[in-house]
């Protein structure tokens, strides 16, 4: 038994990366970034608001959360579909309570269906973000360039009557990409992305059509993998996110470097009325740093962090209105 | 296939040759860091996948980059506190495609032995020749650009094949961290006859394995190091044992993560007698000290 040749062959060993999506470096040789009024500490906080359909096909792979039951899975579809009844405005009340601003990132399947928490969004002035017609829709590798087009187009159309300033953020499906993701977001006028979790500060991003802004939103945090994955309690999750906030806190203070904390949460998981208070627990640690906290949207911390993309718009879009939001199933 | 590996003889652990470490230490700890670069696009192993998801596996292969371009930086600080050295589990390919993070650890004094070329890049299916060309090829990267002799061994993804150890050992190394059998080096059986040892190495206290696999909470991570160096203190008052952490930046760097790994530390370094090695330096003091003696009492176990 042996391996072909290719095995021991290196083609891509050479200084950096073995792709070229990026430049190399790391965070703490970087120069620093300030935050404004000198706050150590940005929190980004975002909310997910997704669509699991009944009639799941998995394609690619099935996102986590989806169905895994023999159709009908109700359990699981009604579980979803909690948190956008109930769990989003457990979440909204409890952001408000504590001052605290957020970002959305949503299905276009899900302003298509739901377009009252939408509303009520929209009506705060929280920034929207692309997140995908929906969670059956991931942009998998191997993904047909024009299906992927259209599914990024869709959604942008559907979410567009809630951001009157235009969408300029994306978070992917389960956070997947195919090989031409990023051209096709660059394409559609997006500036940044958060699919990518290799850092902790925005950084340049190269597609074919010129560069995006990566914001890196950590997976290990968010609710969804810490209690929905890895099975930790809640009370434990919301001491990691305290324990992050501190960490991240005394590092930018120590180093003199401004540090993000970006804080991934999903209504159908932490919206549940048992969870709910461990929220409120990690909100009221966030509300009593106010001082040292710059709480502020994506693209605000993205254009802060990186001037030179700030453009942050490329002069090319698509006109959104040209296609009607739909409500089936994409091809 | 064997039913047993053949490389070690049982011996009890109650009746064995003492263990004197240097200063009167109960407890070798070592840390071993692992340095690690996982491809884009690696070229299929026929028997084990390198992604879960179809390529280009963003998730997994970001989720690994963090730890090149923010954990190092921030686990060495933690280290360098404490006074503790890392032993480097090294992909090699590291010395070519970030050699900046080779020099901070190089700056320390850290050891580095080979973890193979790439971490996705598996032993399955590679013959002895090609398992040999791939083993030399990371021991020769490692002198190319850290001056340093390669003396340990990981494989590669923990990916084995019956050769691995006797492979390695003929190209010159004296220990292995693939095996999980003992709290104290343990003489190895290789087919050169070398004088090799095993330095134990954990697996359950391995950050990726507690993280990803065991799927712990941060806090109850720290709680477990405490607690098995706490054993390890106590019984090593009779026989020095060991205790090593391996970590891995992308998972134990964590700002949600990092600092009861700290707290464990300093627990540990409140004591006095902890002998702060390197895998080197155990698998040396072994050999030249307490290799014979195990040999021999091993032998009298036998018969």
């Amino acid at each position: 038994m042996s391996l072909d040749p290719r095995f021991l062959q290196y083609p891509q060993r050479r200084h950096g990366m073995d792709h070229d999506r990026y430049a190399w470096s790391m965070l703490e040789t970087r120069a620093p970034i300030a935050w404004p009024d000198g706050r150590p500490l940005a929190l980004w906080i975002n909310v997910c608001l997704e669509h699991f359909p009944l009639d799941a096909k998995g394609e690619g792979f099935k996102a986590h959360g989806s169905m895994t039951m023999p159709y009908p899975d109700l359990r699981h579809y009604t579980l979803r579909d909690y948190g956008n009844r109930v769990g989003v405005h457990r979440v909204l009340q409890a952001l408000a309570d504590h001052g605290l601003q957020a970002s959305f990132a949503v299905n276009g399947e899900v302003a298509v269906r739901y377009p009252s928490p939408l509303r009520r969004i929209a009506a705060t002035g929280a920034e929207i973000l692309g997140h995908g017609w929906n969670m059956d829709h991931v942009h998998f590798g191997g993904l047909d360039a024009a299906r992927e087009r259209r599914w990024i187009a869709d959604t942008l159309a559907a979410l567009s009557p809630y951001a009157p300033g235009g969408i300029r953020g994306w978070l992917s499906p389960a956070r997947s990409q195919s090989s031409h993701t990023p051209e096709l977001l660059r394409e559609a006028g997006l500036g940044w992305c958060s699919d990518w979790v290799n850092d902790e500060l925005p950084y340049r991003f190269e597609t074919a059509h010129g560069p995006l802004a990566t914001l890196p939103l950590p997976l290990e945090l968010e609710d969804r993998f810490v209690i929905g994955e890895n099975l930790h309690a809640e009370s434990e999750w919301a001491d990691q996110c305290i324990d992050a906030a501190d960490f991240l806190h005394d590092e930018a203070r120590a180093l003199g470097a401004g540090r993000l904390l970006a804080l991934n949460l999903h209504p159908w998981v932490i919206g549940q009325p048992h969870r709910i208070r461990h929220l409120e627990r990690v909100l009221a640690h966030f509300a009593s740093m106010r001082h040292a906290l710059w709480n502020a949207a994506p693209s605000a911390i993205a254009s802060r962090a990186h001037p030179a993309l700030a453009i942050m718009r490329p002069e090319r879009t698509l006109p959104y209105r040209a296609q009607a939001p739909r409500s089936g199933p994409l091809p | 296939m064997k039913p047993d590996p053949g490389l070690y003889d049982y011996l009890p652990w109650d009746a064995r040759p003492r263990i004197e470490w240097p200063g009167g230490a109960r407890v070798a700890l070592w840390i071993a860091p692992n340095i690690e670069f996982y491809e884009y696009d690696p070229p299929p192993n026929p028997q084990r996948k390198p992604w879960p998801r179809p390529l280009p596996d963003v998730l997994g292969y970001s989720t690994r980059d963090w730890g090149n371009r923010v954990g190092h930086q921030r686990m060495m600080r933690v280290l360098d506190r404490f006074g503790l050295r890392g032993s480097v589990s090294l992909s090699t390919a590291m010395c070519v495609h970030h050699p900046e993070v080779i020099a901070m650890a190089a700056e320390r004094n850290w050891e580095f032995f080979s973890h193979g070329i790439y971490n996705t890049r598996y032993t399955y299916g590679l013959d002895e020749a090609q398992e040999r060309e791939m083993i030399e090829e990371s021991i020769a990267t490692i002198r190319e650009h850290t001056g340093q002799h390669c003396d340990g061994y990981l494989a590669p993804a923990l990916s084995h094949s019956e050769h691995t150890i006797d492979l390695f050992a003929e190209a010159g190394g004296t220990y292995t961290c693939d095996l999980f059998h003992d709290d104290q080096p343990t003489p190895v059986r290789t087919r050169s006859g070398r004088r090799f040892v095993s330095v134990p190495y954990s697996l359950e206290l391995n950050d990726t394995i507690v993280y990803v696999v065991n799927r712990i909470e941060p806090r109850r991570y720290g709680q477990m190091i405490k607690d098995a160096f706490d054993r390890l203190y106590a019984e090593g008052e009779r026989s020095g044992t060991v205790l090593c952490v391996p970590l891995h930046a992308y998972q134990v760097s964590h700002p949600h993560r990092l600092r009861a790994f700290e707290d464990a530390l300093d627990h540990i370094c409140s004591h006095d007698r902890v002998w702060k090695a390197t895998g080197r330096e155990i698998a040396r003091h072994f050999l030249d000290h307490h290799y014979d003696a195990f040999v021999a009492a091993a032998q009298r176990e036998a018969a």
